[in-house]
């Protein structure tokens, strides 16, 4: 389909068609605007979403495969199927080995590392079209470094060493995340407005001020426990248990189900305040809801997996320019593509020096910037 | 002949800032009748409150005192989208962030009158109608051919003409343009206010424009308002209106006003004082 503007004709013609009711045929006018990609149409949403979802399955069975004991494909399939009840479970040992394994080790992993990069991607392409930064990512706004804070206290405390406190160290973390958005909406929100400039600045000194005071944290701990601690921030999907995983994905699911159903609203948010309330958006409501939930994603993120880097900032973009601006195929796009893209970064990091793990997060980083410096050159005129 | 009023402007009072802060006005005791179909220029210099007054038009900002009513309604207890749906604005400067098409931007002006469900804005797929509207909103502006373009690649005055047709998407009663013309070439500028008042005639459209550019407001414009200081200094027809008394009152230089040769509305030239006092 080749796209051709339509014949020239004289300011007064023009003038004269846009005042008249005379309709242009509007098989004409459909192809003029969703030839290439000029807009976003339903067609090109499911065709996307479809692409990204096989990628992402084809990506989970892979990763289930990976770890200390390697597991065929065939083998996955066998585990899924008895699990599902398609196949009878004969009780031989090796079959017992392998649904353990894949089901009640890799399985929660695997899920935590999806849903932990739906969260992270989501939350970065809802802070970069509400800051209208395309550099922003989650971690800006103060509230982990909060999370991470109250993760240290607990150890330093000794918190989380106990048997039954195991969900004790998410749950200080996350209580550490709401202090910090609490000062970070008291230093930020003046009486009827909350300013970007504000929120952006308070959150700079929020990340010092607590960055400060973990590293103190950490000198006074007993060795061995801030070696530890230090793994954890740097990212770590090995900690949390089945309950605390539990309790997580029901608590992303409210809340990212809150902030995907105003992703019609994103894409006039990034146009600016006042261009966004021409067009009808009470914006000061918008921005205070979609700020508060991206936090408290945020905070509930780093109290479960620390602080992994990379996702909530270069996905959203790596995705702006594959697939365009429009927030409507960016955030869902953005969100399987942050899962699949964590996922497998964790499966390489728990298996390349096996039986030891590397930091989650070094591996985000060594894996995907390279990526993105690829695609960088490659779309170099598309930026942002 | 009583003319059907699309605002009604009583004693407004604006400033920047917080609600707590003190200050000098922006917009001083303004009260002002805007005609239904009439185009209105808002002139005056730098920082008399031009652009304030617009923007108070248009429900983006809210004065501290005074009352504004639109075809009836009082604007302070419209809902922002109810506004959006009667009113577009086109703001002065539009840098964009994030590289939409021309296409997507125009469809944005869409937005108001999309279907709002329980389920928040929802999903907001846009309809063949928004398409067309928005095809026919880029075939006034001259940017059809730009439609696959992203907007963070146009020249200025390209910028600004798909700004406008944003606007004209959103099929308001109301426009209002803060300097429509300031980035626009010659063919351009006349385009725009050939379109403008094509739309007052035919579709029955108020315009209020912001100009700096006298000679534009003054052929174009129905009526003028010259705004001093966040007051009005005089209101009326341009004949009226650009007379060098009251442009040397309000802009502190005396400026030559002769007769356009076409249209006799006045023109206003700058004069060669400047060069006289360089050369002695």
């Amino acid at each position: 389909m080749t796209f051709s503007p339509p014949p020239a004709s004289s300011f007064s013609d023009r003038a004269s068609n846009a005042s008249s009711h005379k309709s242009v045929p509007l098989e004409n006018v459909a192809d003029v605007l969703t030839v290439g990609t000029a807009v976003l149409t339903r067609s090109r949403w499911f065709r996307v979403m479809a692409i990204l979802l096989t990628a992402a399955f084809v990506l989970t069975i892979l990763c289930l495969q990976v770890g200390t004991r390697y597991v065929s494909m065939g083998e996955i399939m066998r585990t899924l199927g008895r699990a599902v009840g398609l196949f009878t479970i004969d009780g031989n040992e090796s079959q017992i080995t392998t649904d353990a394994i894949v089901l009640h080790l890799r399985m929660p992993r695997v899920f935590l590392g999806f849903l932990v990069g739906i969260a992270l991607a989501s939350v970065g392409v809802v802070l970069q079209a509400l800051l209208r930064n395309p550099l922003a990512d989650p971690y800006i706004l103060g509230v982990s470094s909060g999370s991470a804070l109250g993760v240290s206290l607990a150890v330093l405390f000794g918190v989380g060493t106990t048997a039954w406190a195991i969900p004790a160290l998410p749950i200080c973390g996350f209580f550490g995340g709401l202090l910090a958005l609490f000062i970070l909406y008291r230093m930020s929100a003046t009486s009827d407005r909350l300013p970007v400039h504000s929120v952006l600045l308070a959150g700079v000194i929020l990340n010092a001020i607590f960055s400060a005071l973990i590293m103190f944290v950490t000198s006074i701990m007993e060795p061995n426990r801030s070696f530890s601690m230090m793994a954890w921030l740097m990212g770590s999907l090995a900690a949390p248990g089945d309950q605390t995983t539990l309790w997580f994905s029901a608590y992303l699911a409210i809340c990212l189900g809150l902030l995907f159903r105003q992703v019609g609203v994103l894409n006039i948010m990034t146009l600016g305040e006042e261009p966004a309330r021409s067009l009808g958006i009470d914006t000061e409501r918008a921005k205070r809801h979609m700020l508060m939930t991206a936090a408290l994603v945020t905070g509930a993120v780093v109290s479960v997996s620390g602080m992994i880097g990379f996702i909530g900032m270069v996905i959203p973009h790596a995705m702006r320019l594959l697939l365009g601006a429009d927030h409507r195929l960016l955030l869902p796009a953005s969100a399987i593509a942050g899962g699949a893209f964590l996922m497998t970064a964790d499966a390489f990091a728990r298996s390349f020096f096996a039986p030891s793990e590397l930091p989650v997060g070094i591996m985000t980083a060594l894996a995907g910037g390279p990526f993105f410096i690829y695609l960088l050159m490659w779309k170099k005129d598309r930026l942002s | 002949m009583p003319l059907q009023a699309s605002y009604e402007i009583e004693s407004v009072f604006f400033r920047y800032g917080s609600l707590r802060s003190e200050g000098p006005w922006a917009l001083n005791d303004i009260t002002l009748r805007v005609h239904a179909r009439e185009i209105l220029g808002i002139v005056g210099p730098n920082g008399s409150g031009k652009t304030s007054l617009l923007k108070v038009l248009a429900k983006i900002v809210r004065p501290q005192k005074g009352t504004i009513a639109l075809y009836g309604q009082s604007l302070e207890a419209a809902a922002q989208e109810e506004v959006a749906r009667q009113v577009a604005y086109v703001p002065q400067d539009n840098q964009p962030t994030f590289s939409f098409t021309v296409a997507e931007t125009v469809l944005m002006g869409r937005f108001p009158h999309r279907h709002r469900s329980r389920w928040g804005y929802g999903f907001g797929w846009d309809s063949r109608d928004d398409w067309a509207i928005a095809s026919q909103a880029m075939t006034t502006m001259d940017v059809t051919h730009l439609a696959e373009r992203s907007i963070m690649d146009l020249s200025g005055g390209e910028r600004q003409r798909t700004v406008i047709a944003r606007a004209l998407a959103q099929t308001p009663k109301v426009l209002l343009l803060d300097e429509p013309t300031a980035f626009l070439d010659l063919q351009h500028q006349l385009e725009i206010c050939s379109v403008l008042r094509s739309l007052k005639e035919d579709r029955g459209l108020t315009i209020i424009i912001v100009s700096h550019d006298l000679n534009v407001a003054s052929q174009y414009c129905d009526r003028l308002v010259m705004l001093k200081e966040g007051a009005i200094f005089a209101t009326g027809r341009p004949m009226e209106v650009m007379r060098p008394d009251v442009l040397q009152s309000v802009y502190g230089c005396a400026v030559l006003v002769d007769a356009h040769p076409e249209s006799g509305l006045p023109r206003i030239t700058l004069p060669r004082e400047g060069v006289r006092s360089r050369q002695s």
